[in-house]
């Protein structure tokens, strides 16, 4: 079935709001809009007010709003516009959603899913553009999922809204529009594991959410100069696949981070540091890192394009930690 | 104290009044307990004692039902008491008891009770009123989905006069009125957010009156008058029972203590702190018992020695109790599930 990722999650929480009376949708435009990135377009037709519920512009009430309702036995499904607007939100989501479990002694968890746009690559400058998924990774409490294929962004939510614990869920704003096949019976899928995207010999490159894509396209260009690229697409940001990190670089030897955020204090920086403290020995070179540049992003195109990962700028990378024997034909 | 409130309600039957009083004798004695063994340093952290406040957490709390919720602050010890939350599992929390009421992982601030669904005990200002909207929320639906309409059950939020110059007040007034959600909003109005004079804090400082502008009923009550304060409480529950959205209520009160037991108190006259004090809402309530044949010297004596037995065997329960294993520092990070530890990843 051809489908878009937009179609994917809209067909999740279709699927959640049609199976469990306790799910509902809430956020700012979610209903009569249709979502700002179109989402939810339709669903207030055909589930009503009481489960797509626009909210006024209040990002910590309607959060914390949700997290009542999930400890008062809902399972809310929050949209927030994007992530740059989380921020707005952040004390109920590190002080109540990620602490309530730990605080009370394990009498009150948080059944609840937030989801938000993330990224940039869309010229709508600093404000809008940011990549702080990795921020949240680093809050103990709380599960940060990053779906970038049309199979997760369809079967993640389902596997989140049963989770007992509140779940983050970021979607690239260039991915709504990705276009692709999906399987017709396409259901809930494990939200604590990696995916190989694909499978390669010479080096390692570790990505997620928008950035997969740009490193499978750089995996097919290092294909051409006859290097074996693995591209291992992380899927959850917390907890972090460790294993699977630790298995691929110990196969290739060679490991490129590819992460839109900014490098310093990073979730690549983690993922560096795990690689390191569990498969220095297998290393045959540095890790390498392709991280956003450290600017707020600007507006115009040539700019905005320098301070993302490009395919190239990962290619490079690629190249720099192989042996100068290795790519002979470039 | 020249607010102008309505004449105070005629007093209850006897057993009735005993409660009330009962209920405030147990907290301020509860409480006197707990700066007593914060000097011994059994308990730590901070201490936000309620002394000077009970009336209204003795006033309100009772007049909920099993099934409403409801929603503290760092200063709770009353709220929790009143609730039901036995004051032996609060001490033991105080202690950091793994018998605590939150296994002692809370502490004085964090005082949380599946049991009298009390959901803390939030430390953040603020924090916790969209919590009670989620709460009261999710009463809603569940009412609309089993039982009809009604959308009976009630989301008890206490929060002080430093929350209503915070953002998510008005996020949460204005979310609570537009979707005419059952929470009782109750406004412990101390008249200091720390040390900081409500008159330099708010351009308003008619709280009742923002409320209002929401469009919600808000009240101003004498909050040293526990009958007023259950008088006003019981109105706003019925009227939220009836199918009626948030109400709020402004309790105006007064903390007899330092804001905590760090707190040198510079900020305040003595005198201010003495003139308050004549309005003790203890001695409010003994001395109209009193004066209506209720109550005598060895009535109070009995209050007194029943409060002084339950305070002791508190002291007791958290002393005997012991400390959780360091082992067992990273559960509760996650649900706990199918055999694993819920430790962090």
């Amino acid at each position: 079935m051809k489908t878009t990722y937009r179609a994917a999650v809209r067909e999740a929480i279709r699927e959640a709001i049609s199976q469990d009376e306790r799910v509902f949708l809430m956020g700012e435009d979610v209903g009569r809009y249709g979502g700002c990135y179109a989402v939810s377009k339709g669903l207030l037709e055909e589930f009503g007010e009481d489960r797509i519920r626009d909210t006024p512009l209040s990002e910590s009430g309607f959060v914390g709003a949700g997290i009542g309702a999930a400890l008062g036995g809902m399972r809310p499904i929050v949209e927030v516009m994007t992530v740059n607007f989380s921020l707005l939100a952040l004390d109920q989501i590190v002080n109540n959603a990620a602490t309530l479990l730990h605080m009370s002694g394990g009498a009150f968890n948080v059944p609840i899913v937030i989801r938000m746009a993330t990224g940039g690559g869309r010229q709508v400058a600093a404000q809008h553009s940011r990549s702080l998924e990795g921020w949240y990774a680093h809050i103990p409490g709380l599960k940060i999922l990053a779906p970038a294929t049309l199979e997760d962004a369809r079967g993640m939510l389902w596997t989140a809204l049963e989770d007992p614990d509140p779940v983050l869920i970021f979607e690239h704003v260039l991915l709504y529009t990705m276009e692709g096949e999906l399987a017709e019976g396409a259901g809930p899928v494990p939200i604590d594991r990696a995916a190989t995207r694909r499978r390669g010999s010479d080096v390692s490159i570790i990505t997620y959410g928008g950035s997969l894509h740009k490193s499978l396209e750089a995996a097919e260009r290092l294909a051409g100069e006859d290097v074996s690229a693995e591209v291992l697409d992380l899927r959850t940001l917390r907890p972090l696949d460790t294993e699977a990190i630790l298995e691929t670089v110990t196969r290739t030897n060679r490991a490129v981070i590819v992460d839109e955020g900014w490098r310093s204090g990073s979730i690549s920086a983690e993922i560096s540091a795990r690689i390191t403290e569990g498969a220095f020995y297998e290393l045959d070179a540095p890790v390498a890192r392709v991280c956003g540049e450290e600017v707020p992003t600007p507006y115009p195109k040539h700019l905005e394009d320098a301070a993302l990962p490009q395919v190239e700028e990962i290619v490079e990378a690629a190249r720099s930690v192989l042996p100068r024997t290795a790519g002979v034909r470039r | 104290m020249t607010h102008l409130y309505p004449p105070s309600p005629p007093l209850p039957d006897r057993a009735h009044a005993r409660t009330l009083l009962r209920h405030m004798v147990l907290v301020r004695r509860f409480e006197e307990k707990c700066a007593e063994l914060y000097t011994r340093e059994k308990i730590r952290g901070f201490l936000h004692l309620y002394i000077g406040e009970e009336a209204v957490a003795a006033g309100s709390v009772p007049v909920l039902g099993p099934d409403d919720s409801v929603v503290g602050t760092y200063r709770e010890h009353g709220q929790a008491l009143v609730r039901g939350v036995p004051a032996t599992t609060v001490m033991a929390e105080m202690f950091g008891k793994v018998e605590g009421c939150a296994r002692g992982r809370g502490g004085s601030m964090h005082i949380f009770d599946a049991g009298t669904r009390f959901f803390g005990g939030n430390a953040i200002v603020g924090g916790g009123l969209p919590i009670a909207v989620g709460l009261a929320l999710a009463a809603r639906r569940e009412g609309s989905a089993h039982r009809g309409s009604d959308g009976t059950r009630v989301t008890a939020c206490y929060f002080g006069d430093g929350a209503a110059a915070e953002g998510e007040f008005h996020e949460s007034m204005n979310l609570a009125a537009l979707w005419d959600l059952p929470v009782l909003f109750c406004c412990e109005n101390n008249f200091y957010a720390m040390g900081t004079p409500i008159e330099i804090s708010h351009s308003e400082t008619d709280l009742a009156l923002r409320a209002a502008s929401y469009g919600m009923p808000a009240w101003t009550v004498d909050g040293m008058d526990v009958l007023a304060v259950e008088d006003a409480t019981r109105r706003a529950v019925e009227a939220m029972r009836g199918g009626g959205g948030p109400h709020f209520l402004e309790f105006r009160t007064y903390r007899f203590r330092a804001h905590s037991m760090f707190d040198p108190e510079l900020y305040r006259a003595k005198e201010e702190v003495e003139k308050w004090k004549k309005r003790d809402p203890i001695t409010l309530l003994a001395d109209r018992m009193r004066e209506g044949g209720m109550l005598d010297d060895d009535g109070m004596e009995e209050v007194e020695a029943e409060v002084r037995a339950e305070v002791e065997e508190a002291v007791r329960f958290a002393e005997a109790g012991t400390w959780e294993p360091v082992e067992d520092l990273t559960r509760f990070v996650y649900s706990e599930q199918d055999g694993d530890d819920g430790e962090a990843a």
